[in-house]
Parts: C-alpha cells; sequence; structure tokens
C-alpha cells in the first residue's frame, strides 16, 4: 500500500479501504474462517467463524479509512498531527488541569454512587478508583527515585511488600491498629531503602536496574520461603481493617453504620479507604513538590543531570542518593500498608517483578520527573486495564472464547510503543522548573486572589 | 613569597594500576594565576581532579590553606571555597540557567544567591539572557560561561578551570580569557589548566608544562613562552 497521496479525495479513501479489506478477506479465509475441532466420535469437524472474518475485515477497513483521513488532516495542518496533540499549553494549565482533577477526584464517590446506584458504585470506586490511587502513589514514590534522582530502580515493588508485610504482621500479631501500622510501614521501608542504597551508591544506569531487580526477587522469595513469619505462598489472612477513627466498619452496635444511624453496608468503607488513600496520594505529591524547592530536591535533579559536577560543587552524593532511596521507598510502604489493609488478605503473588515493571512503566510514560505526567499514565495503564473486565460485549463478535483481559500485556506493549513513538520524553516532558522569578509571581498572585494571601 | 595558597607535593595518582601522576608537584600562591600546560593524555585533568579527590592520590600531599585536604571526601573540599569548572563543562542540561547557578550556590545555603547572581550575570550577559533558558540548550562558550558562572556562585577563594577554552570559537576564547584576568584583578586565585598553551602562558604569572604524568617545566609565563622547547611542542607545532 502506498502513502496517500497528497491530493486525496474521500471516494477515493473509502476505495483504498475497502481494497484494504478485501485484502484481509482473502488472508482471514484460509485462517480464521474455519476452526477445526473434533467430536466426541473423535472425528474432525470444521466450525465456521464468519463473524470473526467479518469483524477482521471491519477492522481492517476501519484502521485503513481512519489513517488515511488522518493523514489528510495532517496534511492539511500542513504539520505533524501528533506535533499538534502536543501544543504547548500555557503554564497554568498544567496547575489548573491539576486542581481540576483534584476536585474531581474528591466529588469521585459522589459521581460514581449517582450514576451507578449503590450496587455499582462500589466496583467503580474499589476496582477503578482506589485501585488506580494506589498506583498513582506508588508512581510518584518510584518518581522521587527515577525521576528526580535518576536512580533506575527495577525492585521498587519490594518496598510496597515490605509495607504490606509490615502492617500484616504487627497488625496480626500485636493487635496493632491500621493507624499505628501505617507510619510504622512507611519508616521500615525506608529503612530498607537505605539497606539497598548503600551497596549500590556506586552504581547508576544498568547495573543498578540490575541489582535492584535482585533485591526485589530477593524480598519475593523471602517471603515465600520464610514460612514461619510470613506463612508462604499461602500469605496472611485478617489483617485487621483500617477504622474510621476508632469506629470500625462493620455491622456491630459499635460500627460505623450504627454509630451514625445509617443501615449497613459495605459502601462506607469503600468510600473511606477511596478517600484515605486519596489523602495519602495527595501527601506523597505535596511532599515531592515540597523537597524539589528545597536543596535535597534540587541535589537530586542535578544528582540525575550530572553526579560529577555535583560533587564538585560540595553537594554529598552519598547522603543525596540515600535520602532519594528512602524517602521513595517509605512512600512505596504507605501504599503497601493501604493496600494491606484494604485488601485484607497479602500473599507474595502481589509483589511480583512484573508490578515493578507497571510502576516503572507509569513513571516512564508519564514523563519522568512530571507528577501529573505520572498521573495521567497511571489512569491510563490501570484504569486500562480494569476496563478491559467491563468489555463482556465483545464476546458477541468474536466468539464466547474471547475473553479481552487476556490481551491485557499486548495492549500494554502497544500503548508503550505508541507513547514512545510519538513522545519519546513521555506524555508530560516539559519540566517545570523549581525557581522561576517571573512564574513565582504569578503564582503568588494567584494565591491572594483566591483569599489564601 | 609567603606560604602558597595551594600546595602540591610529590603527589602520585593512579586508575587502576596506571600510573596518571607521577610525583607532582606544584604550587599557586594567593592572587595568582597559574596555568599547568602540555598535551592530551599528559594527566593535567588528573591532576585538578585529584586536587578535589577524584581519584585520590596516593602518594604525596595537597595542602590548602596551610591544611591537609588529600584524605578529604570531594564535597567536604569543595566546601573549603575552592571551586571548579570541570572539563566538558558538566553544566545540568535540563535545569534551567537560573537553577544552574543555584546548585553553585548550594554550599552556604544560598544565603548571596541573589548579590552573587548580579555579580554572574555582569561578568557574562549573555547569562542574563539565558536566565531561564535550560542550560542544555546553550551553545558551547554559554555553556563554557555558565560553569564558570557556577563555580564562582559558591564565593571561592581558589579557581580551579579545565580547559575553558575547549572546543570554542576564538573570540569567545579571547572572552572568557578577559573574564579571568578580571576576576584575578578582584582578587581571585586561578589555576588553569589548558591546551591553548599560547593564550594561557600569556595570560597566567606563572605556569607548568607537563609531559606524560610529571612537571617537565617551570617558570613565569614569559619565559615559558620563550623556551624553544615549548615553542616546539605546543605552538609551532600545534599551528
Amino acid at each position: 500500500m502506498s502513502a496517500p497521496a497528497s491530493t486525496l479525495t474521500i471516494p477515493g479513501a473509502v476505495r483504498d479501504a475497502l481494497k484494504v479489506g478485501l485484502i484481509t478477506l482473502g488472508l482471514s479465509i484460509p485462517i480464521l474462517a474455519v476452526r477445526t475441532d473434533q467430536n466426541l466420535s473423535n472425528q474432525i469437524v470444521l466450525l465456521p467463524r464468519w463473524g470473526l472474518v467479518a469483524s477482521a475485515v471491519g477492522i481492517a477497513i476501519a484502521v485503513r479509512l481512519a489513517y488515511l483521513l488522518l493523514a489528510a488532516v495532517r496534511q492539511a495542518r500542513g504539520g505533524a498531527l501528533i506535533g499538534s496533540l502536543g501544543v504547548r499549553l500555557p503554564a497554568q494549565a498544567g496547575t489548573m488541569f491539576a486542581r481540576a482533577a483534584v476536585v474531581f477526584l474528591f466529588l469521585y464517590p459522589v459521581i460514581a454512587l449517582s450514576l451507578a446506584g449503590t450496587g455499582g458504585a462500589v466496583k467503580w470506586i474499589d476496582n477503578f478508583g482506589i485501585q488506580i490511587l494506589i498506583f498513582i502513589m506508588l508512581g510518584w514514590g518510584l518518581n522521587i527515585v527515577v525521576g528526580l534522582a535518576g536512580l533506575l530502580d527495577l525492585g521498587y515493588v519490594a518496598f510496597y511488600a515490605v509495607g504490606a508485610y509490615t502492617t500484616a504482621l504487627l497488625g496480626k500479631t500485636f493487635g496493632l491498629s491500621f493507624w499505628l501500622c501505617l507510619p510504622l510501614a512507611g519508616i521500615l521501608a525506608a529503612f530498607w531503602g537505605i539497606i539497598l542504597g548503600f551497596p549500590v551508591l556506586r552504581l547508576r544506569g544498568d547495573y543498578l536496574a540490575i541489582v535492584t531487580l535482585a533485591f526485589g526477587e530477593i524480598i519475593r522469595l523471602v517471603l515465600i520461603n520464610w514460612v514461619p513469619v510470613t506463612n508462604g505462598y499461602a500469605g496472611i489472612t485478617g489483617i485487621p481493617r483500617p477504622s474510621f477513627f476508632g469506629v470500625p466498619f462493620n455491622a456491630s452496635d459499635q460500627g460505623f453504620s450504627a454509630v451514625f444511624g445509617l443501615p449497613f453496608s459495605p459502601l462506607y468503607r469503600t468510600v473511606f479507604l477511596f478517600y484515605l488513600i486519596l489523602l495519602l496520594a495527595l501527601l506523597t505529591n505535596w511532599v515531592t513538590l515540597r523537597l524539589r524547592r528545597l536543596p535535597v530536591g534540587r541535589a537530586w535533579e542535578a544528582l540525575r543531570e550530572d553526579e560529577i559536577a555535583c560533587r564538585a560543587l560540595g553537594i554529598n552524593t552519598t547522603s543525596t542518593k540515600l535520602t532519594a532511596f528512602a524517602i521513595g521507598a517509605g512512600f512505596g510502604g504507605f501504599a503497601g500498608s493501604f493496600f494491606a489493609a484494604r485488601q485484607g488478605f497479602i500473599s507474595p503473588e502481589s509483589f511480583t517483578f512484573m508490578e515493578s515493571a507497571v510502576i516503572l512503566a507509569i513513571v516512564v510514560l508519564g514523563g519522568m520527573g512530571s507528577q501529573v505526567g505520572v498521573a495521567i499514565a497511571a489512569v491510563l495503564m490501570i484504569g486500562g486495564t480494569e476496563i478491559l473486565r467491563e468489555l463482556d460485549w465483545m464476546k458477541e463478535i468474536f466468539g464466547s472464547g474471547f475473553d479481552p483481559t487476556q490481551y491485557r500485556m499486548l495492549l500494554f506493549g502497544l500503548a508503550m510503543v505508541l507513547i514512545m513513538v510519538w513522545r519519546p520524553r513521555g506524555l508530560v516532558s516539559t519540566r517545570e522548573p523549581s525557581i522561576f522569578l517571573s512564574e513565582r509571581r504569578a503564582v503568588s498572585g494567584a494565591h491572594v486572589r483566591e483569599g489564601h494571601g | 613569597m609567603s606560604a602558597p595558597l595551594l600546595s602540591v607535593e610529590n603527589v602520585s595518582a593512579f586508575y587502576g594500576s596506571i600510573q596518571a601522576l607521577k610525583g607532582v608537584s606544584i604550587e599557586v600562591a594567593d592572587k595568582e594565576i597559574v596555568t599547568l600546560i602540555g598535551a592530551n593524555g599528559a594527566g593535567k585533568s588528573t591532576l585538578m581532579m585529584t586536587i578535589f579527590g577524584q581519584p585520590r592520590a596516593r602518594e604525596g600531599r595537597i595542602v590548602y590553606e596551610g591544611r591537609d585536604i588529600t584524605q578529604l571526601p570531594t564535597h567536604e573540599i569543595a566546601r573549603l571555597r575552592i571551586a571548579q569548572s570541570p572539563e566538558g563543562r558538566r553544566i545540568f542540561p535540563r535545569m534551567t540557567v537560573r537553577e544552574n547557578l543555584q546548585m553553585g550556590a548550594e554550599i552556604d545555603g544560598g544565603q548571596h544567591f541573589e548579590a552573587d547572581l548580579a555579580k554572574v550575570c555582569e561578568l557574562f550577559p549573555i547569562l542574563a539572557k539565558r536566565i531561564d533558558q535550560r542550560g542544555g540548550t546553550l551553545s558551547g562558550g554559554e555553556q563554557q560561561m555558565l560553569a564558570i558562572g557556577r563555580a564562582l556562585m559558591s564565593r571561592p577563594r581558589l579557581l580551579l578551570l579545565d580547559e575553558p577554552s575547549l572546543g570554542l570559537a576564538p573570540l569567545v576564547v579571547r572572552q572568557i580569557f578577559e573574564v579571568i584576568a578580571e576576576l584575578n584583578r578582584q582578587g581571585m586565585t586561578v589555576f588553569l589548566v589548558e591546551q591553548n598553551a599560547f593564550h594561557a602562558l600569556k595570560l597566567a604569572h606563572r605556569g607548568y608544562v607537563m609531559v606524560s604524568g610529571s612537571v617537565t617545566m617551570s617558570g613565569t609565563g614569559r619565559e615559558l613562552l620563550a623556551r624553544p622547547e615549548v615553542r616546539a611542542a605546543y605552538l609551532e607545532g600545534g599551528r
């Protein structure tokens, strides 16, 4: 197929697309049209699958048509279409978007309840809201290590695991409440961050990545094999759930519903957990943004750019790296603690290398160092994979054996390739300077307008 | 001459098993411009990095302001008001010019940041124009100015410059050397490592010539410029 000519007409595009459809039809008849199967008497039977052929042809035509039309639009604009998607917005657009997103997130449970009703809302708040927010928080935590300090960490899930197991073990063994376990989990994870940090101080790039990968695996293998403490593969059940300032979410007389005179529903806990992880994630973001303006945050970024220059400027690179590892790990630990308390059950299966890879992919796709970018990437990646569970209607087209969730990794990889082709530095590649004279005035002006000044 | 500001005494340094410095001794007095010239691979940059503790001197000692700094970690040395503009400039490319300069002022917590920023912008007016631009978008000459400016932000007593003329147009080189002379007039001690022997020797009060890890000649700038060996090796041959 030739590249679209400059004099592209709509009928021409349709003709081209139909040709593509014909070729697809020709190709799919031998490949897709019949499926061989055995019947009960071991005879081969042929099952026709014309619906599948039709949908393949339909998709091919639609994709080709969309491609041609997009190319035509691009030519009409005289520039790359994808480039025009990344138009430079005014500097305040990012802040406005972030504020709108935060407001939306605070209203999200209300919106979900009013749209999906009490029954359906739990799924939307839990599977989408909480799940995405956990990964936003993990992404922001890892962003400190990878995005700001430039230390490629492939074993971040280890700190998530440390946080989760800390909460689970302390809660079950000593009966500590979630609110006590949460800070302890963060501190312990930060401590492990330093333990990992020391041996890898001299490493960078690929070498660091391999060692951190190994560290993540070591933690997972210890969790699997240290059966007396961690219960191995079976995991830990019955982890104490978070309470509403001492009021538990259960059906008892002291429970949340009874105390507040509401009918019992598991929804309250879900909504409460949603706001909890939202606040934890916002705390992560707030701390990161503050740190970026402090000497330690600037030192992280300078370290990412040039370690030797940093030392020559009198920056202690050892403590700079260790604080990055510790603070990043600490937020991983908070997220892990929340995860354990939300699930009530954890096992080593939740802390595989795949999780590390997903978190790292969120950071890289979002644009290293960009808080908004990481959040968008987390919504796309985690939300996207959750959406696949909702695509049962596709079985009507592709047959009952079709399971959209099986294509998760395929789509995941495709999305990564596409983003890296279009936006090689991530979704949000612009870096906000931490010090900016004219900008700072604009920010203070905004504060005055909102009555903060 | 009273005790020198910096003295390097019989220093040897190694990269693994390769000896890069073979018992080098140099002295830099207060308010002096001293240059170290030599061919590629002679060990000039190694000496400058060794003063900063990377690689650490295996033999000999380095004394600054009467204090032995041989075993100090690099960042501690930088806190003694020794600043360097390293070879290849090494500015922070994704950070703005202002942030780059701010990193230079980090040593004393940036108390004098605004005043020093104004001073650096006066020395290099082009940096004022580029102040909110990313370091990586600057031209080579501007990056070199930024590297020197960043070093100046820590209010150093001794400024180490490694090949500030590297890869720059003659006009820019002259501009940078004029700034070095101006800084010296204001009382800054400068230790200049250069391949551009002619300019460096003309500017410097004294100079050292380094050949494969050892200092072979020393003298005032004028003296060295007149020496036939120097002319043959670094001036006429290089033309």
